[in-house]
C-alpha cells in the first residue's frame, strides 16, 4: 500500500546546527512582537475594552457613507462601521460611553433604532454591550489564566522532568506567546476572551509537541549513556519528526474547515489557531531543543564536559550511533 | 498487554454501546426526542445561546439602595422614637452616609433617649460623641438585608421572565450581588430588558391638594409630602404633582393584575387585593370621599383619579396612557412583585435566531469537511492502522456527543471548535502509538510484541501532553466566561474520549486482527 509520508523514515537532519540561527531568528520575532504590543497595540475586544457592537442584516444593499453619518449624528463618539459578508452585512462598533452601565443599554437601543428607521425591515443578528466593570474583570481573569497556565506549565514540566527542560519548555512558551500576540497585532483580530482561549490552546498544543521530544531526549539519555548531548537531541527530534509532523497535519487540517466556513469571532479564532499550530511546530525543534542543549549540557551529561561535548557532537555529526545497550 | 481479561474487552464494548445509544437522540428532530419514553435514553445536546439565538443578561443588584432606603425609614423610625417624649429637645437630625445622626440638646436625657431608640430599633447600634448620636444598623443586619434583596431579586426576576412565556430560561445568582439571565430563543431582547429593568414599586397614597406645584418647587414642601413626576394621559409633559408620603396601600397587597380596558375601551391594568389592602383602601376610600390619591410607579404618578365613592369590593382599575403591550407588561410587573432594588444590565450579548441557525450550519460544514481530512490523511498516512485509528475517531465524536448530552453541557460555537480541534489532537495519541510500533517492529520485534512495546511506551507520554492540556481547559473554564467555557468543556471531554479510544479500543482491534490473521511481521 502506498503511504504518505512527508518525512523519510531514517532522516539525521543536524537540527542543533542551526540553534544559534533558530534562537536568534526566534528572539527577533518575538522582540518585534513585543515591540508591536506597545506600539500599536493590540486590538482589545469588547470583552476587554467594553463598549457596544451591534451586527444587522438589513433588506437592501447599505450606504455605508450615509449611514455612517447618520449614526455619527447621534453623539455616542467615534462609530466604527464595517462591512462583512453581503453589502447587507454591517457591523456597528461603539467604544464604551461616559456614564456607566445604564449609558451603554441607552446608546445600544438609540443605535438599533436609528438602523431600523433607515432600513426598515432590518434583522438584529448579534448585540452585544459590555460595560466598564465586566469587561475590566474579564480581562484581568484573562490574564489571570494566562499566567497561571504558564506557571501550571513550569510546575508540571519540572516535576515530571528535570529543570532544564522545565525552563527550556517554558521559555519556548513565552516565545510563541509573544509570536501570538504580534500576530494579533499585525492581522488587527480583535484581542478577546475568544483570543486567549485560542492563545491557551496554542500553548496546550505547544507543550504536547515539546513533551513528545523531550521524552524522547530523556529516553535516550538513559539508551544512550556516552553519547554527547547535541548529537542525543538531533536524534531524538529525527526520531519523533514523523509524528511531530502527522499530529501538526492533522490537527492543522481539522481546524482548516472552521477558517473557511465560519465567519466573525470562530473564524478568526481559527486562523490564529492555523497560525499557531505552526509556530508550535517549529518552535519544538527549533526554540526548545537548544534551550534544552545550553541548560542541560552540565547537568544531562555531568560525565562529558561541555567542551568535550560540543567537540564530540561536532565530529559525530551525521548517523548516530547504534545502541551499546538496549534497555527494553 | 496483549491478552485482555474477558471483563476489560466487556467494560470497553459496553461504553462503546452506552455511547452510541446515549449519543442517538441527536439523530432526531427536537419534537421526536421528546417522545422517546422517559426510561430511554432521550436527551439531546442542549444548544448554547450563539447557537439557537437568545439573550445573555448580566444583572447587578443595586444593593446600596437598599441599605439607603432602610436607613432613610431608620430616620423616621427615630424621629418618631424622639417625639415620644415631647421634653426631648434636638437639633441636626439628619442622614449622614449609611447613619442617621441627631443632636440632643440636653445632655441629661441622653441616655433616656438612648434607651428609647434601643428599644425601638433593636437592629441598630448607637455610638456618640458627646450629645451627638450615631445611628446606624449593625454589620450582620446590613449583611442579612444585602443578601435577602439579592435572593428575593432572583426571585421576582424568575417571576417576571417565567409570566413572558419563554422557554427554559436560566436564571442564576452569580457572585456576589450579580444575577444572570440567559433566556433562549429571543427575537426581541428590548421587551425582556424592559421588564428586568422596572423596579415596579406600585403605591397607592393620596395627593396633597393643600400644597401647590408652584409652592413645592420653591421649597415650601411639608416633610410629609414629596413632589413627583405625573405621567397621566393628557397631563402636559414635565407635569409635575404633590404627593403625600404616607402609603395608603401598596403593590405587595395584589393578589392579581390584569391587562384590560376602561369604560372607555383604552388599555388599562384591572388588579385585585388581598383582604388587608382590600379593608385598608376601603377604609381610606370611605372616609376621603371626593379627594384625589395617586397611583404612584417607580416614582412617577400614573394616575391621580379623583374618589367618587368608597372602593370596598376590594378591586380596582389603573388607567393610564398605556399603549396595549404597556398595560400587559405593567400587569405582568405587578402580578410578579417589585424589585427590592434597581437592577442595572453591566453586560448584554443577544444572538437572533437566524445568526444561530448559520453558525449551527458552519459548524456542522466544518465538522464533516475537518473530519473527512482527517480521515483521509489518517488512511494515507498509515495504512491500516489509519484506519483502526480513523475507527478510534468516530467513537471519539460519538461518545463526546454522548457525555455531553447526558451531562447536560451546552454545546456553544467555541464548543465545536473545540471538537473539531480534539478531533485532530486526539489522532496524536494514535500517531504516537502507530510511530512506536513502526519502530518497534523495524527493530524486528514480532507483531504483538511490537504493539505491546509501543504502547507501554506511548503512554507516558500520551498522558503527559494531554494532561497538561486538561490543566489549561481547567483554567479556561475557571476563568473564562459565556461561550469560551463551552470550549473547554469540549476539549477536556474529547481528551478524556481520545484516551479511552486510543489506548483501549484500537489496541483491541490491532489485536484481534493480528490473531485472527496469524501476522508474523506487521507490515507497517
Amino acid at each position: 500500500m502506498y503511504r504518505l509520508r512527508f518525512v523519510p523514515d531514517k532522516t539525521s537532519i543536524p537540527f542543533m546546527k542551526g540553534r544559534i540561527m533558530g534562537l536568534a531568528v526566534s528572539a527577533i520575532l518575538s522582540f518585534l512582537s513585543v515591540i508591536l504590543f506597545f506600539h500599536p497595540g493590540l486590538n482589545y475586544g469588547l470583552d476587554f475594552k467594553g463598549g457596544i457592537l451591534i451586527e444587522a442584516r438589513t433588506t437592501t444593499p447599505i450606504d455605508f457613507a450615509q449611514l455612517r453619518s447618520a449614526l455619527g449624528g447621534l453623539g455616542f463618539g467615534e462609530v466604527g462601521l464595517q462591512q462583512f459578508g453581503s453589502p447587507q452585512d454591517v457591523l456597528v462598533r461603539l467604544e464604551e460611553q461616559p456614564g456607566g452601565d445604564p449609558a451603554q443599554q441607552a446608546a445600544a437601543n438609540k443605535i438599533r433604532q436609528a438602523i431600523i428607521g433607515k432600513y426598515p425591515g432590518t434583522e438584529i443578528r448579534r448585540a452585544e454591550a459590555v460595560g466598564a466593570t465586566v469587561s475590566g474583570e474579564l480581562f484581568r481573569n484573562g490574564m489571570t489564566a494566562m499566567g497561571l497556565a504558564l506557571i501550571a506549565m513550569l510546575a508540571y514540566i519540572a516535576f515530571r522532568f528535570d529543570w532544564p527542560f522545565g525552563v527550556g519548555a517554558v521559555a519556548t512558551l513565552v516565545l510563541d506567546v509573544t509570536k501570538m500576540i504580534g500576530f494579533f497585532v499585525i492581522t488587527d483580530i480583535q484581542f478577546n476572551l475568544t483570543a486567549i482561549a485560542a492563545i491557551l490552546t496554542v500553548m496546550g498544543f505547544s507543550i504536547n509537541d515539546k513533551v513528545v521530544v523531550y521524552d524522547r531526549v530523556r529516553e535516550n539519555l538513559r539508551k544512550y549513556k556516552t553519547m554527547p548531548l547535541r548529537q542525543l537531541i538531533d536524534l531524538s527530534i529525527n526520531e519523533t519528526l514523523n509524528r511531530t509532523v502527522n499530529t501538526s497535519v492533522t490537527t492543522f487540517l481539522a481546524t482548516m474547515p472552521l477558517a473557511i466556513f465560519a465567519h466573525g469571532p470562530i473564524q478568526d479564532f481559527a486562523f490564529v489557531l492555523l497560525f499557531g499550530i505552526v509556530i508550535a511546530t517549529s518552535s519544538s525543534i527549533f526554540i526548545a531543543a537548544p534551550i534544552l542543549l545550553f541548560l542541560g549540557e552540565r547537568r544531562l551529561r555531568p560525565g562529558l564536559s561541555a567542551a568535550q561535548a560540543r567537540g564530540d557532537g561536532a565530529k559525530g555529526e551525521g548517523e548516530p550511533k547504534k545502541p551499546a545497550v538496549s534497555t527494553s | 498487554m496483549i491478552h485482555f481479561a474477558p471483563w476489560k474487552i466487556a467494560v470497553t464494548v459496553i461504553a462503546c454501546l452506552l455511547g452510541l445509544i446515549y449519543a442517538a437522540p441527536n439523530l432526531v428532530s427536537e419534537q421526536a426526542a421528546s417522545r422517546i419514553p422517559s426510561w430511554l435514553p432521550h436527551k439531546q445536546l442542549v444548544l448554547g445561546l450563539d447557537l439557537q439565538g437568545g439573550s445573555h443578561l448580566l444583572l447587578e443588584v443595586d444593593t446600596g439602595a437598599v441599605l439607603k432606603e432602610r436607613v432613610n425609614s431608620l430616620l423616621d423610625g427615630v424621629r418618631t422614637s424622639l417625639r415620644k417624649d415631647r421634653t426631648v429637645q434636638y437639633t441636626g437630625l439628619a442622614m449622614e452616609g449609611d447613619t442617621v445622626v441627631v443632636r440632643v440638646t440636653d445632655p441629661a436625657k441622653l441616655e433616656q433617649v438612648r434607651k428609647q431608640i434601643r428599644e425601638d430599633e433593636p437592629d441598630t447600634e448607637i455610638s456618640g460623641d458627646g450629645q451627638l448620636l450615631r445611628i446606624g444598623f449593625r454589620a450582620a443586619e446590613v449583611e442579612a438585608k444585602r443578601r435577602a434583596a439579592i435572593e428575593q431579586s432572583i426571585e421576582i426576576v424568575r417571576r417576571r421572565i417565567d409570566e413572558m412565556g419563554t422557554r427554559e430560561p436560566i436564571i442564576q445568582r452569580q457572585g456576589d450581588n450579580r444575577i444572570l439571565v440567559q433566556v433562549p430563543g429571543l427575537s426581541d431582547p428590548q421587551r425582556l430588558k424592559d421588564i428586568l429593568g422596572k423596579t415596579a414599586k406600585l403605591t397607592f397614597r393620596f395627593v396633597d391638594e393643600e400644597t401647590s406645584v408652584e409652592d413645592a418647587k420653591q421649597g415650601r414642601l411639608p416633610p410629609s409630602s414629596e413632589l413627583l413626576k405625573y405621567e397621566e394621559r393628557g397631563s402636559t409633559a414635565g407635569a409635575e404633582i404633590v404627593v403625600r408620603r404616607r402609603i395608603m396601600v401598596s403593590g405587595e397587597n395584589l393578589t392579581d393584575a390584569r391587562a384590560s380596558f376602561d369604560e372607555h375601551s383604552r388599555p388599562a391594568v384591572s388588579f385585585k387585593f388581598d383582604s388587608v389592602g382590600g379593608r385598608r383602601f376601603g377604609d381610606a376610600t370611605k372616609d376621603n370621599v371626593g379627594k384625589l390619591f395617586a397611583i404612584v410607579l417607580d416614582n412617577r404618578v400614573i394616575s391621580a383619579p379623583r374618589i367618587q365613592s368608597a372602593i370596598l369590593g376590594g378591586s380596582g382599575i389603573i388607567t393610564g396612557s398605556f399603549t396595549t403591550q404597556q398595560a400587559q407588561d405593567l400587569a405582568l410587573l405587578l402580578r410578579a412583585g417589585a424589585l427590592p432594588a434597581p437592577l442595572k444590565i453591566i453586560e448584554e450579548r443577544s444572538v437572533g435566531p437566524e445568526l444561530g441557525a448559520d453558525s449551527i450550519q458552519a459548524g456542522v460544514y466544518s465538522c464533516l469537511v475537518g473530519f473527512i481530512l482527517v480521515v483521509i490523511y489518517m488512511v494515507a498516512a498509515y495504512g491500516l492502522f489509519g484506519l483502526f485509528a480513523n475507527i478510534a475517531l468516530i467513537l471519539n465524536l460519538v461518545l463526546i456527543i454522548a457525555i455531553m448530552s447526558v451531562m447536560e453541557a451546552t454545546l456553544t460555537l467555541p464548543g465545536i471548535a473545540g471538537i473539531l480541534l480534539t478531533l485532530g489532537m486526539a489522532v496524536d495519541a494514535n500517531v504516537l502509538v502507530n510511530e512506536r510500533i513502526r519502530e518497534e517492529t523495524k527493530n524486528g520485534r514480532s507483531p504483538l510484541v511490537a504493539i505491546d512495546v509501543g504502547y507501554t511506551r506511548a503512554w507516558a507520554t500520551i498522558l503527559d501532553s494531554n494532561l497538561t492540556t486538561i490543566i489549561k481547559m481547567v483554567l479556561l473554564y475557571a476563568f473564562g466566561s459565556g461561550a469560551v467555557k463551552g470550549f473547554a468543556v469540549t476539549i477536556t471531554i474529547g481528551i478524556l474520549t481520545s484516551m479511552f479510544t486510543a489506548i483501549l479500543v484500537v489496541r483491541m482491534i490491532m489485536v484481534a486482527w493480528i490473531k485472527r490473521r496469524r501476522l508474523k511481521l506487521l507490515p507497517v
